[in-house]
């Protein structure tokens, strides 16, 4: 029998607000315990939330990042339960009014496009953290109140495989959306998977496993591959699944079951009677909409189609937003993106990890990659000199023309000076004219080299070896 | 005598330099330090603290400087954070918690130069209308202290009828302030919902709860309310309603003022000298030209059982912090679930953990609809109820509550009994108006009882405007009850 | 309606004495044969009062505002070890 898998993310991302959601806290990672706290995220007596604008500005950016619709009205409800790092001993959370709902992911997957529906992306609050030492536990209320935007999908996705690239898109669309930084070693995105298997072609959905508070995208592929070869062993044994937690135990490289709790989960959902809903206006909204930038994939194709780019360098470009910005800068009104693309990838790259520069610090205009192209394709100078060039204009800004003038690099592509080079070559160098004419054609690129050193690098190529071959072969 | 002096009395004769506020601090001290030990209104004072808080504001006044409330002493409930001061709420689970902040209105009070002092008895985490309920014993009715003050504001009630201090702050979920006021024979007034900022106030019923004053006349109780009224920031609730001069709304007189008598507050339990006592109160606001009419509150036997169902739910919700991990008097456990277990029961009184049972099924997985969304359906009918009323009148008036006083022990071992005498009081809150009682008579055997007067949301000038006319058309605000 | 109380008492973490359990069990069942009366009414077609007051929107700017110092944090914990609030060892 042949089993397919059914499973469905909750990712939970700390969105990057200087301050926390509730009070004025610093939302920041690394400092001394206890030391970005107050009495509202402390939980003490008497102690009351104030929304950050700012949380829900990111959100609806971010409900537009997923293709969602952002309502009307959303409210704050309370989610009761008890923890030690859960200062309130409640999480304030949005349960049937949530401030996205209903959009998709759409990411490119085994050679092809997929697409995974996502269900909302609500905002809620992070928790402390918890640190245990051999008799005891220890809090640090840093984190509690840090603003948190659970984005739960439909169970759209079917393998490990896929679970991982999902992620990965997720990612790269919050951070080109700069609604987070996705620091996953800062514990920034976390993630509860719900997997269940059933045989294939049957619609009823089998019972629901959930592995809780996953940190590594990596680690997500490798859980979800386990448990599912563990859940159709059970089921091919005749067995029985019961709707549980499990949780991953990335070095033994398998879930185990986490104490059920009976009556943990009835958490006594009610509204917030401290906070007010929410009802975007449509100016509001207008006004993120048009921050709304284009996305990872929407970017790969357009450019792609726009300028002729194989996907190698698209990747390039999705990858690097400023190089990218750059290159369309550069190539604007080109007639040859490509070499435009190739200087930006192979050189510009090159030199800014070199020097240990950005985009931002070049000295020069994007034009000027531009100008430079075009001189090389007018025969002006030769691709070689061209290296040289761009490396004067990434040194001291100066435009191309300027360098080409002010060195006296200038091409020499007048046939009857190549011809007086040539003819001193082969002069000089009998024994390779010999073999040229004797038909070791190789010998040709030496007195060609030859011709270039004379010409301090500023002959034609091209030409050259054709006058070359013309003068030998009589 | 410088400690039964009223807010305005204290601060011309601090203006005329007759009198300084350190005198004044210092006579309440020692009041509290005759009577207290009869009447418990006190849990705790800081006397040195409070003289050199006086010493300062006579300091400022020396300066030239001059503002509400410089150098007056101003009791505080125990239910709101003073920066390095206990907040027990009366109850043993907070321990030995000293705030390292101010509620926004202890804040207000400073600004306006008030001496902040004492944290004053109530029912523990304000549940309770008798001041019974309290980890530091009960607080008893000054004017015969077999009797319950009223509560859940019983300290803060007791504190003003007794002149132990000018003025004091209280809270009011479901009338704990009004029913002391009343028992007691001083002013107390609930500010409409959102009127004051309840950063800082611990939260028992978060809907419900509202800061207000207590003090010895409407004029006083116009005073303190103006410098606690208006925005903050911190205070999702707060509604950022311009602040009227209510001192202004006073002088108005009632003439065409239009006062709705309830036709389903006429119940069973209304005690006959109560009601003889209200009905000439209303009178008397006839004789002064106020129009009176009969209307209908339909839903008014349904307000206790939703405020039951609502309060207790919020609190439920709103006292789950108090687990001894971050504060409190913690009891070890070997798992945080055994010392939050221990913990809680062993530091909630029983009055509380009954509510916070309550609370806590009327939300539980299958019960939800049933009770708590029942309730908050139910309770936009009542809030109909009271806004159609206030198409045809300005004002309701009634009995603040059924009964005068009881006594202490009497109905303390029947809860039920308890929340039923809260009648007149609750429905307020449910429906966000406010709402104010002045004294209007004693009973046969001396105990006070009060006029209650409802507004419509941000109505208080014309609340305040009826209830001075009718307390200077009378005299029961000039009676204290003998304590030497 | 019957109240299983030691469910309801598990779920509000608070631990009762036999002689508590005892005495409240009663009270509660009357309190709750009380607020029974709500069934009375018809409430088909009236909505919950969401909030108390009308507002919405209702939010602040995303500034930092003076944060504790650590010793004002854990100035009331009742234990505190190296800048953290000590809990019994937490077990998943």
């Amino acid at each position: 029998m042949e089993y397919e898998s059914v499973i469905g993310l909750e990712t939970h991302v700390q969105l990057n607000t200087r301050t926390k959601m509730w009070c004025g806290c610093v939302n920041e990672y690394g400092a001394d315990p206890n030391t970005n706290v107050c009495p509202v995220c402390l939980g003490l007596p008497g102690v009351l939330p104030v929304p950050n604008a700012e949380a829900l500005r990111k959100t609806a950016l971010t409900g537009f990042l997923l293709n969602c619709d952002v309502p009307g009205y959303a409210k704050w409800d309370r989610k009761n339960y008890f923890y030690p790092d859960n200062p309130k001993n409640y999480q304030l959370t949005q349960l049937d009014f949530p401030s996205t709902i209903a959009g998709f992911v759409e990411f490119e997957f085994g050679g092809g496009l997929e697409k995974v529906r996502i269900n909302r992306a609500h905002l809620e609050e992070d928790v402390g953290k918890s640190f245990h030492f051999s008799d005891y536990s220890g809090i640090d209320f840093n984190r509690a109140g840090v603003p948190l935007l659970e984005i739960v999908t439909e169970p759209d996705i079917s393998s490990a495989n896929m679970a991982c690239e999902y992620l990965n898109a997720l990612k790269s669309i919050l951070e080109y959306g700069a609604v987070s930084d996705c620091d996953m070693e800062k514990g920034q995105v976390r993630c509860d998977v719900n997997i269940s298997v059933r045989p294939e072609g049957q619609q009823e959905l089998g019972e629901k496993i959930e592995i809780k508070n996953m940190n590594s995208f990596s680690g997500v592929r490798r859980a979800a591959e386990y448990e599912i070869a563990r859940q159709i062993e059970v089921l091919e044994k005749g067995g029985q699944l019961v709707q549980e937690t499990r949780r991953w135990d990335d070095d033994a490289g398998i879930t185990d079951s986490m104490r059920t709790k009976e009556d943990a989960h009835d958490y006594r959902y009610f509204p917030d009677p401290d906070l007010m809903p929410h009802r975007p206006s449509e100016e509001w909204l207008a006004a993120i909409r048009e921050e709304v930038v284009e996305l990872p994939l929407a970017r790969k194709r357009r450019l792609m189609g726009q300028y002729q780019l194989p996907e190698g360098d698209a990747d390039v470009f999705v990858g690097d937003v400023a190089l990218g910005d750059y290159f369309e800068e550069a190539a604007k009104g080109l007639k040859n993106p490509k070499q435009v693309a190739n200087w930006v990838i192979n050189n510009l790259r090159a030199k800014l990890v070199e020097t240990e520069t950005s985009v931002a610090d070049l000295k020069f205009p994007a034009a000027a990659i531009g100008e430079l192209v075009g001189l090389v394709e007018s025969g002006l100078i030769n691709s070689k000199i061209a290296q040289g060039v761009f490396a004067e204009i990434f040194a001291n800004g100066k435009t191309p023309a300027a360098i080409v003038k002010e060195k006296g690099l200038s091409q020499v592509s007048d046939s009857s000076e190549l011809e007086a080079f040539c003819r001193e070559a082969i002069e000089a160098n009998p024994g390779p004219a010999d073999d040229f004419r004797n038909g070791k054609e190789a010998a040709l690129n030496f007195l060609k080299g030859q011709v270039m050193k004379a010409s301090r690098g500023k002959a034609n190529p091209q030409l050259v070896g054709e006058l070359l071959a013309k003068i030998l072969n009589g | 005598m410088a400690h039964s002096l009223t807010i305005h009395q204290l601060v011309e004769q601090l203006r005329a330099g007759e009198l300084s506020s350190r005198e004044a601090t210092q006579a309440c001290l020692d009041r509290v330090e005759q009577v207290d030990g009869r009447l418990n209104a006190f849990i705790r004072v800081d006397a040195g603290d409070a003289l050199a808080q006086a010493d300062l504001a006579d300091q400022a006044r020396a300066a030239g400087e001059d503002r509400p409330l410089l150098g007056v002493p101003v009791a505080v409930k125990d239910v709101l954070a003073v920066k390095d001061q206990s907040l027990n709420c009366a109850s043993k689970i907070l321990g030995e918690f000293n705030s390292p902040y101010d509620a926004t209105v202890i804040q207000k009070l400073r600004d306006a130069g008030a001496v902040i002092f004492g944290r004053l008895n109530m029912d523990e985490f304000a549940m309770g209308s008798s001041t019974e309920n309290s980890a530091f014993g009960p607080t008893r009715n000054p004017w015969n202290t077999d009797y319950i003050p009223g509560g859940s504001s019983g300290g803060s009630a007791v504190a003003v009828a007794a002149d132990e201090c000018i003025a004091s702050l209280g809270s009011d979920t479901g009338g704990s302030i009004r029913q002391p006021a009343a028992l007691c024979g001083c002013v107390g007034l609930k500010p409409t919902y959102g009127r004051v900022s309840r950063y800082g106030l611990v939260a028992f019923a978060s809907s419900l709860d509202q800061v207000g004053p207590f003090t010895k006349d409407v004029r006083d109780a116009a005073t303190l309310l103006q410098v606690i009224a208006g925005a903050d920031e911190r205070d999702s609730t707060n509604v950022p309603e311009p602040v009227p001069n209510y001192a202004a709304a006073l002088s108005g007189g009632v003439k065409g003022l239009r006062i709705g008598l309830p036709r389903e507050y006429q119940v069973e339990g209304l005690n006959p000298e109560v009601k003889a006592a209200t009905d000439a109160a209303v009178k008397q606001l006839e004789a002064l030209g106020a129009e009176v009419r009969e209307i209908s509150l339909p839903h008014t036997e349904y307000a206790i059982a939703t405020y039951y169902i609502i309060a207790t739910a919020e609190a439920s919700a709103n006292l789950a912090r108090f687990e001894g991990v971050r504060y409190g008097a913690r009891l070890g456990g070997a798992s945080p679930e055994e010392m939050n277990r221990k913990t809680r029961g062993a530091g909630f009184g029983e009055e509380v953990k009954r509510r916070i049972i309550l609370g806590t099924y009327v939300l539980s997985s299958g019960y939800y609809d049933a009770y708590y969304l029942r309730a908050q359906k139910v309770r936009t009918l009542i809030r109909q109820d009271f806004l159609k009323a206030f198409e045809e009148v300005d004002l309701i008036a009634s009995p603040t509550t059924p009964t005068p006083a009881f006594k202490i022990g009497e109905k303390s071992g029947d809860p039920l009994q308890m929340y039923l005498s809260d009648i007149y009081t609750i429905s307020c809150n449910l429906a966000g108006l406010c709402g104010i009682s002045v004294p209007c008579g004693f009973s046969g055997c001396g105990l006070p009882m009060g006029l209650q007067l409802l507004g419509k949301p941000f109505g208080e000038p014309d609340l305040l405007r009826a209830a001075y006319a009718y307390e200077q058309a009378t005299d029961w605000h000039t009676q204290r009850p003998k304590l030497d | 309606m019957e109240m299983d109380l030691s469910r309801v008492v598990k779920l509000a973490r608070i631990e009762l004495t036999p002689e508590e359990e005892q005495r409240l069990a009663p009270q509660l069942g009357e309190v709750l044969k009380y607020i029974e009366k709500l069934n009375e009414l018809d409430v088909s077609g009236v909505e919950p009062t969401a909030h108390a007051t009308p507002l919405s929107n209702v939010m602040r700017e995303d500034e930092p505002r003076d944060s504790l110092s650590q010793e004002d944090a854990l100035r009331n914990a009742p234990k505190a070890a190296n800048g953290l609030f000590v809990v019994p060892k937490i077990v998943e």
